[in-house]
C-alpha cells in the first residue's frame, strides 16, 4: 500500500502490529487496512488475535511494535479516549449503556456535546441524525425498556453521532435472532454508502459472505490473507482460516429412543433481581435423544441448566427423572443419581474447573469423595487425565500444568472429557463449543453423536442454529425464558426457529424460504 | 479533517506511556531465588544507609543482629521461642487463606486460645502435670476455634465482611485479657499491681533441649498441616472453595459447612499458639500474650505463598531479625523506634520484590514514539 494517491482512500492501515502477552504472541507481524466506505470482515477461530487487533485500535491495549496510520497520518492510541478523537468507534459486545437514561442522553453523556441546547431540540438533532443511516431510535425511551437489538442500535447512534468514521464492531451478531441481524446488516450498508469505514469481527461464514467487501484472515496471531469476498465461498473461506480443508457436515445417527429420561412441567425459576428467568417451561427429553436449546443470550439457559443440577431454587413446576421429582434434592444427590451438567460460560472457565489445579486434580472435582477414609485417591484421576489427553487430543504441558494456562478449546475439552467419563445418564451441556476451533468443535459433536448412541439423554444449548438443525432430533426455543416452540429438527427452517426466538409464532408450514 | 485529526495528535501527548506493567510468566525456580537474594540484599543495603545515617557502622550492627540470634545457647532459645508462635500462627492463617477467607483475626484467636487455657491452670492445678497440659491445650484449640466460627457463621448466614469481623475481634479479645487480669483472675497476692497469678509446675510445658516443647509441636504442625492441605479430601475442598464458590456447588460440596470447619480449625491452631505461649514461655496471662504476633502471622504466611515449609524458614527469619534487633538495641543504643524502622525497611524491600516474580516493567524505548 504504497503512494500517495491511495492515501485518501485509506481510512485507517495498520502496519506490522505484534503484540504479546508474557510468552504468547497474541499478534504477529499483522498488516490491515480499510478504506473508505468499505465493509472489512475480520474473520478468525477463537484465539487467533481478533480482539486483541481492535483493542489497540481502540485504545485498550498498546502494541509493542508496529505502526498504525489514519487518514495517511501514523498515530499513537493510548487510550479509548485518544481513539474517539481519531474518530474510531467500537461497539463491544457487551453494551456499555446507561440503563437508567433515555437513548438520547446515552448518545451526549460524558461527552459535552449539545451540552446547551434544550432538551427538545437535542432530541430532535438526534431523531435527524438516526434518520440519515435509517437508525430507528427513539431519543426519549429509556434504555432498561429497549431490547437487545435496540440498544445496539442506541450504541451505533452513539459513536456516529461522536463523530466515528471508523466503526468497529466485535461479533455483533451473537446477541441477534436472524431477523434483527438483516436489519443490523442494513444499517452497516447504510453506513457504508456514506463513508463510513466499517470492520465487522465475527466467526460465522455465513454473515461475512454477505455483508463484507473484503476479508482480512488471522490464523494464529498472523494475518494470513486479504480477499474480495466476491472471489470467495464458505469452503474456501474455512480453509484459510484453518489452514486445511475441513468438512463441514455433521451426522445425526438414528437411536432407538427410551421416553420418559426427563420430564419438566411447568417449571418456573427466579433469578436473583426476583423475576422470573424461566416461566413454566415444560419438556421431554428421552434417553438416546439430543434436544437443542435455542434462543438469544440470556433467555434463561443458564437458569434451565442450573435449576436441573439442583444449583439453583425452583420456584414452583417439577423436574422428574426416571419418574422422581428431584426439585429439592442437593446438587451431590443429583450428581449421584447420574446427571452431569457441564455449563461453558463467556468466561470459559466458569464453574466446572478449578482454574489453578492441574488436570489430574481438576478430574476429582466431582469424584473425590468415593475414596475411603480421609485420603485423596489421585491415582485414577491421573490415569483418567492421561486417557483423556490422548483420546481428546488435549495439548498440555503435564496433567498438572494449571488448566488457566490451557487453550479455551483444551478447557473445555477436559471439562465435556470428565463429564462424560462419569458415564451421566443425562448430559447437559451448554456452549460446548463456544470460542472452539473448527477441529476441536466437531470433536465435541462426535462425542455428543457417541452418547446419543449409548442411550444418553443429552440436552444441548447452542448458539449455531445451524449446528443445532443439524445435530439435534428436536430443538427448544426459549424467549424471555418461555417456550415459543418444540420443533422436529429435521423439518424446521432457520426462519421459523429465528421467529420463535423473537417470540413470534413461526409462519404456516408450506411456505418455507 | 486531517487538520482536526494533528490537533487531536498534540493533544493528546501522542508518546507511548514512560513505564509500562507487563505480567510475565512463571519464573523457573532458580530465576526467582536470584531475585529474592537480590532483593535480601538490597534490603540490607537499604538498611545500611539507615544505619548509616543514625551514626553507626552497618557492618558492626548487622553483625550485632546475627550474632545477637546466635551467639550462645540462651540466644537462640531466645530465637526459637519468638518463632514459635509466628509459625504456628501463620500455619493457622494459612488455612483460611487458602479458602480466600480473609482471617486477619489471628491475634485475637490466639489470645481467646489463651483466655481458655488459664481456667485449667490456675484452678486445675493440682491434677496430674500432662493431664493438665492436655486439658489447657484442648481448651486452647476450642477457645481460638470458636473465636474464628463467629465470624464464619455469620459470613455464612448473612454474608458479612470476614476482614472487619475479624479485625473487631481481635480488640475485643484483647480487653478481656484485662477484664479478667483485673475482675476474676487478678492475684490476691499483688494487691498493688491487677496481674495474674504465675502458674504452677504442673501448668508448664515440658521442655527439650532448653526449650519448650512448642517447638516440636510446632514442627509437627508443618508436616500434619502440609499432608491435610494437599492429600486428604477436606484439604481439596479447601482449595476449591477458595477458588470459586460456584465451582464447589456445581461439585456438590456443601460451602458453608466447609467453611465453618475449616475457620474453626484456623483459630484453633492460633487458639494452640496462645495456649503455647502462656504455658511455655509466660507462665502467666499478660495482656501482652499476644503481642502483634497474630499481625506477623499475616505477612508471613503470604510471603510463603502459604506453603507449609517455606513458612517455617520464613519464622525462623523473622524470629531472627527480631531477636537480633533486640540485641542491637543493647549494644549500640539505638532506640526501639529506631529498630523498628530498619525492620521495616528490610522487609519493605523484601516484600516489595515479590511483585517483581509476577510483573516486568517496559520502558519507553530511547526515540520511540
Amino acid at each position: 500500500m504504497s503512494g500517495v494517491t491511495t492515501a485518501h482512500e485509506i481510512a485507517i492501515e495498520l502496519k506490522g502490529i505484534t503484540k504479546t502477552f508474557g510468552a504468547v504472541v497474541a499478534n504477529d507481524n499483522i498488516d490491515l487496512d480499510v478504506k473508505k466506505g468499505e465493509i472489512l470482515a475480520l474473520l478468525g477461530e477463537n484465539g487467533s488475535g481478533k480482539t486483541t487487533l481492535m483493542n489497540m485500535l481502540s485504545g485498550i491495549y498498546h502494541p509493542d511494535s508496529g505502526s498504525i496510520y489514519i487518514g495517511g497520518r501514523a498515530v499513537t492510541i493510548n487510550s479509548p479516549k485518544d481513539a474517539a478523537r481519531l474518530g474510531i468507534g467500537m461497539i463491544h459486545q457487551h453494551f456499555k449503556l446507561v440503563e437508567a437514561m433515555t437513548a438520547g442522553d446515552n448518545v451526549v453523556i460524558g461527552t459535552g456535546l449539545d451540552r446547551r441546547l434544550r432538551k427538545k431540540t437535542r432530541c430532535a438533532k438526534i431523531r435527524d441524525f438516526s434518520a440519515r443511516f435509517g437508525l430507528s431510535v427513539d431519543p426519549d425511551k429509556y434504555v432498561c425498556d429497549m431490547s437487545v437489538s435496540e440498544k445496539q442500535t442506541v450504541e451505533i447512534l452513539k459513536v456516529l453521532y461522536r463523530g466515528a468514521r471508523i466503526l468497529i464492531l466485535d461479533e455483533p451478531t451473537a446477541v441477534l435472532t436472524p431477523q434483527e441481524t438483516e436489519r443490523l446488516f442494513t444499517i452497516l450498508r447504510k453506513m457504508k454508502a456514506d463513508g463510513c469505514a466499517v470492520i465487522i469481527i465475527t466467526h460465522k461464514l455465513g454473515e461475512v459472505l454477505e455483508i463484507s467487501d473484503r476479508v482480512t484472515i488471522l490464523r494464529k496471531g498472523r494475518s494470513i490473507q486479504t480477499v474480495s469476498t466476491a472471489e470467495v465461498d464458505a469452503a474456501k473461506l474455512t480453509e484459510l482460516m484453518v489452514g486445511h480443508a475441513v468438512d463441514l457436515s455433521l451426522e445425526r445417527p438414528e437411536t432407538e429412543k427410551v421416553p420418559g429420561m426427563l420430564k419438566v412441567r411447568d417449571l418456573t425459576v427466579e433469578n436473583s433481581e426476583g423475576y422470573n428467568a424461566l416461566a413454566d417451561v415444560s419438556f421431554d427429553l428421552a434417553g438416546g435423544e439430543i434436544l437443542g436449546v435455542a434462543g438469544v443470550a440470556n433467555s434463561g439457559q443458564k437458569e434451565l441448566c442450573e435449576a436441573i443440577a439442583g444449583l439453583m431454587k425452583v420456584k414452583s413446576g417439577s423436574i422428574l427423572y426416571r419418574n422422581e421429582d428431584i426439585v429439592g434434592k442437593s446438587p451431590a444427590d443429583i450428581i449421584k443419581a447420574g446427571i452431569s451438567m457441564s455449563f461453558i460460560p463467556e468466561d470459559r472457565l466458569g464453574m466446572g474447573l478449578v482454574a489453578s489445579m492441574g488436570m489430574a486434580d481438576n478430574m476429582l472435582l466431582k469424584s473425590y469423595k468415593d475414596a475411603k477414609g480421609p485420603f485423596l485417591d489421585k491415582k485414577p484421576s491421573r490415569e483418567l487425565a492421561k486417557v483423556l489427553i490422548d483420546k481428546l487430543d488435549i495439548s498440555t504441558p503435564g496433567i498438572n500444568t494449571p488448566v488457566r494456562m490451557l487453550s479455551g478449546g483444551n478447557v473445555q475439552k477436559v471439562l465435556l472429557g470428565r463429564e462424560i467419563e462419569s458415564n451421566p445418564s443425562l448430559l447437559i451441556t451448554a456452549y460446548p463449543v463456544r470460542g472452539l476451533d473448527i477441529n476441536s468443535s466437531y470433536t465435541i459433536y462426535n462425542l455428543l453423536n457417541e452418547q446419543k448412541k449409548k442411550g444418553v439423554a443429552v440436552l444441548f444449548i447452542g448458539e449455531d442454529l445451524d449446528v443445532l438443525l443439524e445435530l439435534c432430533d428436536r430443538i427448544m426455543v426459549l424467549c424471555h425464558g418461555r417456550v415459543t416452540g418444540i420443533v422436529d429438527a429435521h423439518d424446521v427452517t432457520k426462519n421459523d426457529i429465528g421467529l420463535m426466538m423473537a417470540g413470534e409464532k413461526p409462519a404456516q408450514r408450506g411456505e418455507e424460504s | 479533517m486531517a487538520e482536526k485529526m494533528h490537533a487531536a495528535q498534540r493533544r493528546s501527548g501522542s508518546r507511548q506511556p514512560l513505564v509500562r506493567v507487563i505480567k510475565k510468566n512463571n519464573m523457573p525456580l532458580y530465576q526467582s531465588t536470584l531475585l529474592r537474594v537480590g532483593a535480601f540484599i538490597t534490603a540490607l543495603i537499604a538498611g545500611g544507609l539507615f544505619i548509616l545515617c543514625l551514626g553507626e557502622n552497618p557492618l558492626s550492627v548487622y553483625g550485632t543482629i546475627l550474632n545477637g540470634a546466635f551467639r550462645s545457647s540462651i540466644a537462640m532459645q531466645g530465637t526459637v521461642k519468638i518463632a514459635v508462635p509466628l509459625l504456628i500462627c501463620s500455619l493457622g492463617l494459612t488455612f483460611a487463606f487458602k479458602m480466600n477467607f480473609w482471617n486477619i483475626g489471628a491475634e485475637g484467636q490466639l489470645i481467646m486460645g489463651a483466655i481458655f487455657a488459664t481456667p485449667i491452670a490456675l484452678y486445675l492445678d493440682q491434677l496430674p502435670r500432662p493431664l493438665v497440659l492436655l486439658l489447657m491445650m484442648v481448651a486452647g484449640m476450642i477457645g481460638g476455634g470458636l473465636w474464628a466460627l463467629i465470624p464464619a457463621i455469620f459470613k455464612v448466614r448473612f454474608g458479612t465482611n470476614e476482614t472487619l469481623f475479624t479485625l473487631m475481634l481481635n480488640y475485643i479479645a484483647q480487653y478481656m485479657i484485662m477484664y479478667f487480669r483485673e475482675g476474676p483472675w487478678r492475684d490476691p497476692n499483688s494487691p498493688a499491681f491487677p496481674q495474674i497469678k504465675r502458674f504452677a509446675q504442673s501448668a508448664r510445658l515440658y521442655e527439650v533441649l532448653g526449650v519448650h516443647i512448642g517447638w516440636i509441636i510446632a514442627i509437627l504442625l508443618v508436616v500434619l498441616v502440609y499432608i491435610y492441605l494437599n492429600k486428604t479430601k477436606q484439604g481439596y475442598e479447601i482449595s476449591v472453595v477458595g477458588e470459586s464458590q460456584a465451582t464447589a456447588r456445581y461439585a456438590g460440596m456443601s460451602v458453608g459447612k466447609i467453611v465453618i470447619r475449616t475457620m474453626f480449625i484456623s483459630g484453633a491452631i492460633c487458639g494452640l499458639a496462645g495456649m503455647i505461649q502462656i504455658a511455655g514461655a509466660d507462665y502467666t496471662l499478660s495482656d501482652t500474650v499476644a503481642g502483634g504476633v497474630g499481625f506477623t502471622a499475616i505477612i508471613i504466611a503470604w510471603v510463603s505463598r502459604l506453603n507449609p515449609f517455606v513458612i517455617a524458614l520464613v519464622s525462623a527469619l523473622f524470629a531472627i531479625l527480631e531477636k537480633g534487633c533486640s540485641v542491637m538495641q543493647s549494644t549500640f543504643g539505638i532506640s526501639t523506634t529506631a529498630s523498628d524502622v530498619l525492620q521495616g525497611v528490610i522487609l519493605f524491600f523484601i516484600l516489595g520484590f515479590e511483585f517483581f516474580t509476577r510483573y516486568a516493567l517496559v520502558f519507553r524505548k530511547r526515540g520511540g514514539k
